[in-house]
């Protein structure tokens, strides 16, 4: 379990991160969404050890990241959304740093190549940027940490990879494992992260199960306008419009629909999540 | 696996598993996937299979058995046919017949194209 507390953070005199507070449980896959800027890296970095807090507190089982305990450190691991081009071969990259994390298993790692079509016998040098990208994130996979923090995972990927980084967040990651995806590629992502967390500027607007959102909002996607709508938006075929959900109904969440209803409906968003 | 439309994915998750047990596919006492690994299998979060699960358990149609694992109930195919019956007549039947009626359309011109 995560426990954040009114945690600030500021570059300079820029205040990036301010009064944020909540709790991030096992064994569930956040997607971290939010505007440019507003810190989502930042938070990732504080999370995993690499920044310190400056404001308030980060609690993970116990451990303060910044500590950088051995034992807290080789049960997380954070991917970064720049990853360095190495010159080695993937396969001794893997064996040679896999040392640091207990749970590291070689043999996930070259599944997960494999699943990938990455070449682990190839230099990291050599690779597109692509293939480096599935080349960490298979890496991070093998790790088997309980704590697994993904900066921006799928920029860089190919279609079908896609779809398998998809299936391999579920498959190669332990039960109890608390997963942080930090994301703009809503669509990439849609169906595998739940809980949503919506970052803003110095705030956390919402922080939510799909059920949750789909009990307190009601996403349309027929053609008829109701006046009542939170956001509209016209697709192929009709509308996409989210209004407060009245009669206890299912509907479909759609994730960007969520952030764009979020973010022009911050007060009342935060009023009926907050119960 | 393909989503579309305004439902849920956690009840066209339901939806799929109904269809397979109409179809024979999946036959009574047959254990099905665990919740992670068909998230894996179909690219979507176990917590919305595991309210996928749920609901087919509260309707009657799979059961768990504790450390095992989910298994189809024995009268599964009965309960999924009832229930999409009913689902059928009451809400699927009308939208046809008020389309048959905006074009003209008799029952038996529609059964004589069908049986073509």
């Amino acid at each position: 379990m995560i426990t954040i507390k009114d945690l600030g953070f500021s570059y300079g005199d820029v205040p990036v991160l301010k009064n944020i507070t909540m709790n991030l449980e096992e064994g569930r896959i956040y997607g971290l969404l939010g505007g440019n800027g507003v810190g989502k890296t930042t938070l990732l970095t504080l999370l995993c050890g690499l920044k310190k807090p400056q404001l308030g507190s980060i609690d993970i089982d116990g451990y303060a990241p910044y500590d950088r305990k051995p034992t807290f450190l080789a049960d997380q691991y954070y991917l970064s959304d720049e990853v360095a081009a190495m010159n080695m071969k993937a396969a001794d990259y893997a064996a040679n740093y896999g040392k640091f994390w207990t749970g590291f298993d070689m043999g996930k790692f070259n599944e997960v190549m494999n699943v990938f079509e990455v070449d682990a016998q190839q230099k990291m040098n050599k690779m597109s940027f692509g293939q480096l990208k599935k080349t960490y994130i298979a890496f991070a996979l093998a790790c088997n940490t309980k704590y697994l923090f993904m900066d921006e995972p799928t920029n860089g990927l190919d279609i079908p990879s896609k779809a398998q980084f998809r299936k391999a967040v579920t498959r190669y990651t332990r039960e109890d494992s608390v997963i942080l995806i930090s994301t703009h590629q809503v669509r990439d992502l849609e169906n595998i992260i739940d809980p949503i967390i919506i970052l803003d500027r110095q705030d956390v607007l919402l922080n939510a199960s799909v059920a949750e959102v789909s009990e307190r909002l009601y996403f349309d996607y027929t053609s008829e306008r109701n006046p009542d709508a939170l956001y509209c938006e016209m697709i192929p075929g009709g509308n996409i419009q989210v209004y407060l959900n009245q009669t206890g109904e299912d509907s479909k969440v759609n994730l960007e629909a969520l952030f764009n209803t979020v973010h022009q409906h911050k007060e009342l968003i935060k009023g009926i999540f907050n119960k | 696996m393909e989503f579309n439309g305004n439902k849920s994915i956690y009840l066209q998750i339901c939806d799929a598993i109904c269809e397979r047990i109409l179809s024979g596919e999946l036959a009574p006492d047959v254990r099905i996937m665990s919740v992670r690994e068909y998230g894996a299998e179909i690219g979507v979060n176990p917590n919305t299979v595991m309210r996928a699960y749920e609901k087919l358990t509260n309707d009657g149609i799979i059961y768990n058995k504790r450390g095992i694992g989910y298994f189809i109930s024995s009268d599964a195919a009965e309960t999924v046919r009832a229930s999409q019956r009913k689902e059928f007549l009451e809400n699927e039947l009308p939208e046809i017949i008020r389309k048959m009626k905006l074009l003209g359309l008799s029952p038996e011109e529609c059964l004589q194209v069908n049986e073509k």
